[in-house]
């Protein structure tokens, strides 16, 4: 198969959801004639024109809201909030508009709106433009939330998120958009609310998702020198949970490690040990452990960055503990 | 006069349910039928009624929390306005709205919102949707001199004038943002001085004659709907009920409010003008009395009769299953 980065994947799901319906539609702060924070939108404008893929004000709480309004007025509106980091100044319009408008209008209407947000610590941007914050929107009805680990379902899930009618957070770790994988010619979507085992093991299940999948490969791997056989699962999707695939794991492995890059204090990672020490207890072996960064800002020194990340040793730290 | 017969009844039809439609809700909230918090739209009923005669049911609206006047001068249905407000299945919004989010979506009305200055960005989608597509609808915002001051208001404002989208933003200064006047806060004496900041036409006008409103905005909408831009009209006026159904008061006195509905009350203003003029008779309003009482009454045995949501619909319409092809 083919390899392509996950820019390029990205751009080929817009340009194909675009030729395809007219009403979908780019909009963000240096989105058109930069391309988005990676330039990889580039060539977009010259497919579909700069009214179709407009360059906004820096005005996120106008970006987002008129988002939600044209989506209410018909359109299929893709947002791009440039970094998470700024998603804060539109927390009215994601929040209290865009989640709650169908329920509250008794489902008169529909929202498709998909919020683009690009996220993670990378090159020492420091603590305003390195955050991943996804797991703030796990706790607000009526968003859905994807985060894809590889080209393929970066693919796949912009494409679903498109297509859906319910809004769609898209977050999408900025180290990850020049990696390159393995991506089908023909047309495909991955499913949101489906995870991923993306390699079978029995003694302990490690569930992760974006760039932290990656290092929690590269942990089972180290672990097999020690004679442990990890399943690794990509979550892909955190609103809805596929709470079938992490059972069926965590049921024959007896044994559970959350790995996130976000905050480990409120992250995804509670909600799934939660819901797991809820529901599973009685399978489990051992403790449930999280790893994600320590509760601090990220700092901008080379120096002092990589220390409150978690990395590949804090996994395999973590499934040591407690096989 | 340049109205119509018909345009005159209309502007009275309009005006006078929106204003009996309001003391019933009123009267209702007092006598514990309705829960939640009420606002009403007294002494404001020519500002949404001039505005929406320029309207037509495929333009949209934004409206606030004190939203009941847009929503039936855009022609919503009373009977499914009154059981929202009371909460009940047969509601707008099945009862999960109630009075401070009522939408039509059928009609353009694009929701009442309980965030203060939460309307501007989506009437300013709603009018890129229609740029977009290249259709002539308009898209119109409503809110209070107290939503002004929201950051929200820069950034719509801008975004429209940048992109000269059809928007027509409605300022309705009624002197008061909850308990606080208006000049204690900001720092304009009208608030259609601002469009300055933004290069688009800034018009005050006197919210409480309906003619005067519908003139202006008139124009703002013919502006609009031929690619000119957004206009901000400023219709002063007066709250002439307490910031919510209940509100004690404490901030103003009751002469204050009284010399204001005495001397200045929308509908009063608008029968002294067509009396004076013998455009309509005494008659013609007391027919459009009658048949509006009759509806307003019949809003409210349909309200009461119907059914509360049932405990199963308790989740219903948080999503939408799957989309157009998955
Ligand atoms: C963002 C936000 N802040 C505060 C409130 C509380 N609140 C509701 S209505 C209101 C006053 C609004 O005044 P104005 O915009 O002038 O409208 P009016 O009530 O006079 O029609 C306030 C402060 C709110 N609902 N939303």
């Amino acid at each position: 198969m083919r390899e392509i980065t996950f820019s390029q994947a990205t751009m080929e799901a817009m340009a194909e959801e675009m030729a395809r319906d007219e009403r979908v539609f780019l909009m963000g702060e240096d989105i058109a004639r930069q391309g988005g924070i990676f330039g990889q939108f580039k060539s977009l404008p010259q497919q579909f024109g700069f009214d179709r893929v407009r360059d906004t004000p820096i005005s996120e709480t106008a970006i987002v809201g008129a988002g939600v309004g044209a989506a209410l007025a018909g359109m299929r509106p893709v947002v791009d909030m440039h970094f998470v980091d700024f998603i804060t100044v539109a927390m009215d319009e994601v929040v209290n508009q865009m989640a709650k408008i169908r329920y509250m209008f008794g489902g008169q209407c529909t929202v498709p709106v998909v919020l683009r947000a690009p996220d993670g610590a990378a090159r020492s941007a420091a603590a305003q433009h390195s955050q991943s914050l996804e797991s703030w929107f796990v706790h607000v009805p009526g968003l859905k939330v994807v985060i894809p680990s590889n080209p393929a379902d970066a693919k796949g899930l912009l494409k679903a998120a498109i297509r859906d009618d319910n809004p769609v957070l898209y977050f999408e770790n900025k180290d990850l958009f020049g990696k390159k994988g393995p991506v089908p010619e023909d047309e495909f979507f991955t499913p949101i609310g489906k995870a991923k085992v993306v390699q079978e093991g029995t003694d302990v299940t490690i569930v992760s998702y974006s760039i932290m999948l990656h290092k929690a490969l590269d942990a089972a791997e180290q672990l097999k020198a020690d004679g442990i056989s990890a399943e690794v699962i990509d979550l892909r999707t955190i609103v809805p949970i596929d709470k079938e695939t992490l059972f069926e794991s965590v049921k024959k492995t007896k044994h559970l490690v959350i790995a996130h890059e976000a905050t480990k204090n409120g992250g995804v990672g509670s909600e799934l040990a939660a819901i797991v020490a809820e529901e599973l207890i009685d399978y489990l072996d051992g403790p449930i452990r999280r790893v994600g960064a320590d509760f601090v800002p990220i700092p901008f020194s080379p120096a002092l960055e990589p220390l409150m990340l978690p990395q590949v040793e804090d996994i395999v730290g973590a499934v040591k503990e407690i096989c | 006069m340049d109205f119509s017969e018909e345009q005159l009844q209309d502007f009275y039809r309009v005006m006078f349910t929106i204003r009996r439609f309001e003391e019933k809700v009123n009267e209702l909230f007092l006598g514990g039928e309705i829960p939640g918090f009420v606002h009403l739209y007294i002494g404001e009923e020519a500002i949404a009624t001039g505005v929406m005669a320029n309207l037509r049911k495929t333009d949209y609206i934004t409206s606030t929390h004190r939203g009941h006047g847009h929503t039936i001068a855009k022609g919503a249905d009373l009977n499914r306005m009154m059981a929202e407000i009371f909460g009940k299945a047969t509601g707008y919004c099945k009862g999960k709205g109630g009075s401070m989010h009522i939408a039509d979506f059928t009609i353009g009305m694009l929701g009442a919102n309980g965030v203060v200055g939460g309307g501007y960005n989506l009437a300013v989608g709603a009018g890129l949707a229609a740029k977009l597509r290249g259709q002539d609808q308009v898209s119109v915002c409503f809110f209070g001199d107290g939503a002004s001051n929201r950051g929200t208001f820069h950034e719509g404002l801008n975004m429209a004038a940048a992109w000269k989208l059809p928007v027509i933003f409605v300022c309705e200064n009624n002197q008061w943002a909850s308990t606080t006047p208006y000049r204690t806060t900001t720092s304009v004496e009208n608030i259609a001085d601002r469009a300055t900041g933004y290069g688009i036409p800034g018009v005050v006008v006197d919210g409480n004659n309906v003619f005067a409103v519908y003139e202006a905005a008139q124009a703002a909408v013919e502006r609009a709907r031929s690619g000119g831009g957004p206009t901000l009209l400023e219709t002063k006026t007066y709250r002439i009920k307490g910031h919510f159904v209940g509100d004690p008061e404490m901030y103003r006195t009751r002469e204050e409010v009284q010399q204001q509905f005495e001397t200045n009350d929308p509908l009063n203003n608008f029968k002294q003008a067509v009396l004076n003029a013998n455009s309509l008779t005494e008659k013609d309003l007391e027919e459009i009395e009658t048949a509006v009482q009759a509806a307003i009454e019949e809003a409210v045995d349909f309200a009461r009769e119907s059914p509360f949501p049932k405990p199963e619909e308790l989740f219903e319409d948080l999503y939408v299953e799957g989309g157009e092809t998955l």
